[in-house]
């Protein structure tokens, strides 16, 4: 079993003949209809570096002018009201804009007949439900930028799994992995089930110094990932790592070692939540108690299912590693022992045995 | 074919326009309301609710192992997953005949408390209020504006604010200062949470048999610094909630009616008590009605039942407007209940998810979501039971009961009393919750705030409990089990905004059959064979308008109000059709400007 945690570049400078002016204001249109739970937009609430009200109101400096579109926290009305950027923007009359989805793709070719997974707003002509896919075929070719947010976004997810009826997948899976935006940008996957707020925040925030023409775009790994957050793995900024690497496992939840043996993917999954915590550092996964199912990964969820049992490849590995694990653990107790002992000068005797000598020459 | 009464009114000739918003904004999940309103007698005649998304748990989870079911299902809701997760738990702990260790079930309590705390207070602060705020009411009811401008806030001493259009002008969305703390706030909360469930929404550190959080002193100290930094928020927005809404029933006489439904309305219970929870479905009632929150079904002001067997056995899934095939001529999963019950084929234990996906038809099948009815035995009839958004049917329950006797939460019989120690800026304060006359749009939202601090007292007591066990060296947290080759569990739980319960049937120690039932299925629901609509539809048919504007500017506020205040939380809608011998005039689509900002 091996990590890839190498990075390729895919997304070059785009093609042009002088240096782009930057976007002075931008949309940003949010779409949530696929087959989501909505996680990944409450997440994105709770970034504080920076805020979504920071972005909104404009407090970070050398932004375009930021209109969000976003139904959770839209203050419209909701209906039309709500949904006039969308029609504009596919109509081609409301540009750049940055298309984010949030939630699987599903397979409408197999539906016969009438029918849909999963519908935003309707057609005005025919009153009937307007399906994800028309929106996602209509808007994705005029966007500057098209981000998926979440795993299911990203590569289908927990409702693309073994035995789904809906022949669910990724963005890039729908549009093509080699789709490119008018802004010359393949498919920005930021994986997550859900996003872990600051790594969403922190690629948008890139994208749009990058709209704004003062940033190159960002750099992505071969499954179009932003490399600085996806480009390390689990395992490899997990607080627990080193009771790995002294062979030291839990064998239940009870335990504040290393989880490898009782279902942590850790070792060789990309993501970047241990070293970063959840929000303001606090919580994560495997260091704080939870095993890691490889929610960021497109294998997930099969390739790690059932969730609660050893990887098949932990138990090589941890076999390896435990003679000298045990081996090294020991040699450090002794050291420990010895650096848990004051030196001897430190007395309240009548004689100072420091080694003081005020006319000490070397 | 309502379940609540009509209103008689001196009845003018009516002036029928149809109007529909799809989607609805401000909350979690795809929902498209379409109403038919008649403005010559300012009300809204029909409507229908409809959902808009199928993604098919029950039918990919089936033949997964059942300890993935937690995991799994918590990616059901972006907002409440973790009450998933919890839910699960629940059930799978009843199938494998666990019981956590006692500080596991006071972590879980703590992380499910500070989830009540911030999905309420975003809930409420940054999606319902919107709907109150200045700007909204400006543009719908600028008389009742004008008159909040005159009108001195009761409660000004302990929120700060003068007039009530002040409290309004501070929920202006993404300007208001409360609506900006709020957000502050509900990050707060959230670290909250993430020190006892490690992540927000989908937590990672809970399993059955317990909970994988370290229980070190350090993580009950940053829980309880956090809490008592946003304790005096809470207070000042139980008041300033209780001004606002106390002045639109001065305002507008009448408002009582918008969102009123007859009083059916259930709760499943939190918070299990740690010293008698066992798990076994044959002690369910006695440890159901420990719980800190008390499970009940609550008709027309009486308690009809606190037990969770009764509550169980009473479950029924109808269809009749949805997208799916029938499972009665299916083979049952489940016959008997463990106690030997009868268990019924609409029994969610028996139910085999077939989706048809089909062009919608709001005289035949409209909708995702399937119709859970309540059977009531005395009656026969199977009743829609809504969740009251969550708070009001909690507190309901809970206070009618009696039985919920803490140091920092008390039930009355008629109220709950819940004391918050000192803050800040503001002294130690009792908050008395008081069952209202009514199931309406305002109760359902001024219930809300009280619940947040419900939740805070709440966790101020688990935290003491908890601290006391580590102290004493006791910190199992984790139990472990065998998966049986075969097994039934239940969980019953309440997700932030209402009833929620899980039924698994375990085969070959395989998932057989999983089919959750959450809140917004009960509140959302369309209707059902017997032509009963669903809560949603049930509360907006028939309620009055007050909003000023006309047809052609029409904003549809007091419809908004009502159907958020039920707390959406999943793809679902609400839809209109024609009924018998009534004609339509216009068709419209309210803009609210229809800019593009």
């Amino acid at each position: 079993m091996t990590t890839h945690s190498s990075t390729t570049e895919v997304s070059g400078e785009p093609d042009r003949a002088e240096d782009r002016q930057g976007f002075d204001e931008i949309h940003i249109l949010w779409i949530s209809e696929g087959m989501s739970c909505d996680g990944d937009t409450v997440s994105l609430t709770a970034a504080d570096q920076p805020s979504i009200e920071d972005l909104v109101l404009g407090l970070i400096p050398g932004l375009p002018k930021v209109n969000l579109v976003n139904k959770v926290l839209s203050p419209s009305l909701g209906g039309e009201d709500f949904l006039a950027p969308y029609r504009a923007a596919a109509r081609g009359e409301l540009a750049p804009f940055i298309l984010v989805i949030e939630g699987s793709i599903p397979n409408q070719n197999i539906i016969e007949g009438d029918g849909y997974w999963t519908s935003f707003g309707n057609d005005p002509e025919t009153g009937e439900p307007q399906t994800l896919n028309w929106w996602i075929d209509q808007l994705a070719p005029k966007a500057w930028a098209v981000v998926a947010a979440g795993t299911c976004a990203t590569f289908g997810g927990i409702h693309a799994m073994a035995g789904n009826p809906t022949g669910c997948m990724g963005l890039a899976d729908y549009l093509g992995w080699d789709f490119r935006s008018q802004g010359a940008l393949p498919v920005v996957n930021v994986p997550g089930c859900p996003i872990q707020p600051e790594n969403f925040m922190e690629t948008l925030i890139w994208v749009l110094y990058h709209a704004a023409g003062s940033a190159p775009p960002p750099p992505l790994d071969h499954m179009l990932r932003p490399q600085w957050l996806f480009g390390k793995t689990v395992h490899e900024g997990c607080d627990r790592g080193s009771y790995y690497e002294q062979g030291n496992f839990a064998k239940d939840y009870n335990s504040p070692k290393c989880l490898v043996k009782t279902g942590c993917w850790g070792p060789v999954v990309n993501c970047n939540v241990p070293k970063r915590g959840w929000m303001a550092g606090i919580g994560g996964c495997p260091n704080v108690g939870g095993i890691c199912i490889g929610c960021t990964m497109p294998g997930f969820p099969d390739a790690f299912m059932p969730f609660m049992d050893e990887p098949p490849g932990g138990t090589l590995s941890s076999m390896i590693v435990k003679p000298y694990g045990a081996v090294i653990r020991r040699l450090r107790g002794f050291t420990n022992e010895l650096v848990n002992h004051e030196p001897k000068w430190r007395h309240n005797k009548r004689k100072l045995t420091s080694g003081y000598d005020p006319y000490w020459r070397p | 074919m309502t379940t609540t009464e009509s209103r008689p009114t001196g009845r003018k000739p009516p002036q029928l326009v149809d109007m529909s918003w799809d989607p609805i904004t401000r909350i979690i999940g795809n929902l498209g309301i379409y109403t038919k309103i008649d403005f010559a007698n300012r009300e809204v005649v029909e409507c229908h609710s409809t959902s808009s998304l199928f993604r098919g748990y029950s039918v990919f989870m089936k033949g997964k192992d059942p300890r993935d079911a937690g995991f799994i299902t918590s990616r059901i809701c972006g907002i409440c997953g973790d009450n998933h997760t919890t839910c699960s738990d629940y059930a799978q702990q009843m199938a494998y005949g666990v019981k956590p260790p006692r500080l596991a079930e006071h972590i879980v309590n703590l992380g499910e408390a500070a989830e009540y705390m911030f999905d309420h207070t975003i809930f409420q602060d940054n999606l319902v209020f919107v709907d109150f705020c200045e700007a909204m009411v400006k543009a719908t009811n600028p008389g009742v504006l004008a008159r909040a401008e005159r009108t001195d806030a009761p409660r000004g001493d302990i929120h700060g604010y003068r007039t009530i259009a002040d409290i309004m002008k501070a929920f202006n969305p993404f300007e208001g200062e409360v609506y900006k703390e709020a957000l502050k706030v509900s990050r707060v909360t959230r670290e909250m949470f993430c020190l006892m469930e490690g992540r927000h929404v989908h937590p990672s550190t809970l399993y059955p048999g317990g909970v994988g959080t370290l229980p070190q002193p350090t993580v009950f100290t940053d829980y309880l610094s956090r809490l008592m930094r946003v304790i005096d928020f809470v207070k000042k927005a139980v008041a300033m909630n209780d001004d606002v809404f106390d002045f639109f029933y001065e305002a507008l006489p009448g408002y009582e009616e918008v969102g009123r439904r007859r009083v059916l309305l259930g709760c499943w219970g939190a918070f299990q008590d740690p010293d008698v929870v066992d798990y076994r479905y044959e002690n369910m009632n006695a440890w159901g009605k420990a719980m800190y929150v008390t499970p009940g079904i609550v008709v027309d002001g009486e308690l009809v039942t606190n037990n969770l067997v009764d509550i169980n056995l009473g479950l029924r899934i109808m269809l009749g407007s949805s997208y799916y095939e029938d499972w009665v001529n299916e083979k049952p999963f489940v016959t008997h209940d463990p106690l030997g019950n009868p268990v019924d084929m609409r029994h969610p234990w028996n139910q085999t998810t077939v989706p048809v996906p089909q062009k919608r038809d709001f005289d035949d099948k409209y909708s995702w979501v399937m119709s859970p009815r309540w059977y009531d035995r005395r009656s026969g009839d199977h009743l829609a039971l809504d969740t009251g958004g969550g708070p009001l049917a909690r507190l309901w329950s809970t206070a009618l009961s009696g039985l919920v006797d803490t140091p920092y939460v008390k039930a009355t019989g008629n109220s709950v009393r819940i004391s918050l120690p000192k803050g800040e800026s503001l002294p130690e304060t009792t908050l008395e919750w008081r069952i209202p006359k009514w199931s309406n749009t305002i109760e359902r939202d001024r219930a809300r705030p009280y619940f947040v601090a419900y939740a805070a007292a709440m966790a101020l007591q688990f935290l003491e409990e908890a601290m006391g066990l580590v102290r004493a060296g006791d910190t199992k947290v984790f139990e472990n089990f065998e998966v049986p080759d075969e097994a039934i569990g239940c969980g019953f739980h309440e997700a932030v905004r209402g009833v929620l319960s899980h039924h698994l049937v375990i085969k070959d120690k395989k998932i057989a059959n999983y089919h959750p039932y959450p809140p917004t299925p009960w509140n959302a629901s369309p209707r059902d064979k017997f032509g009963t609509p669903g809560p949603y539809e049930d509360a907006v048919q028939g309620q009055p308008i007050f909003e000023e504007n006309g047809p052609d500017d029409f904003k549809g506020v007091d419809i908004m109000r009502t159907v958020r205040s039920f707390d959406p939380c999943l793809p679902c809608g609400v839809h209109m059709y024609v009924g018998k011998g009534k004609t339509l005039t216009t068709l419209h689509s309210p803009t609210y400007g229809a800019n593009h900002g």
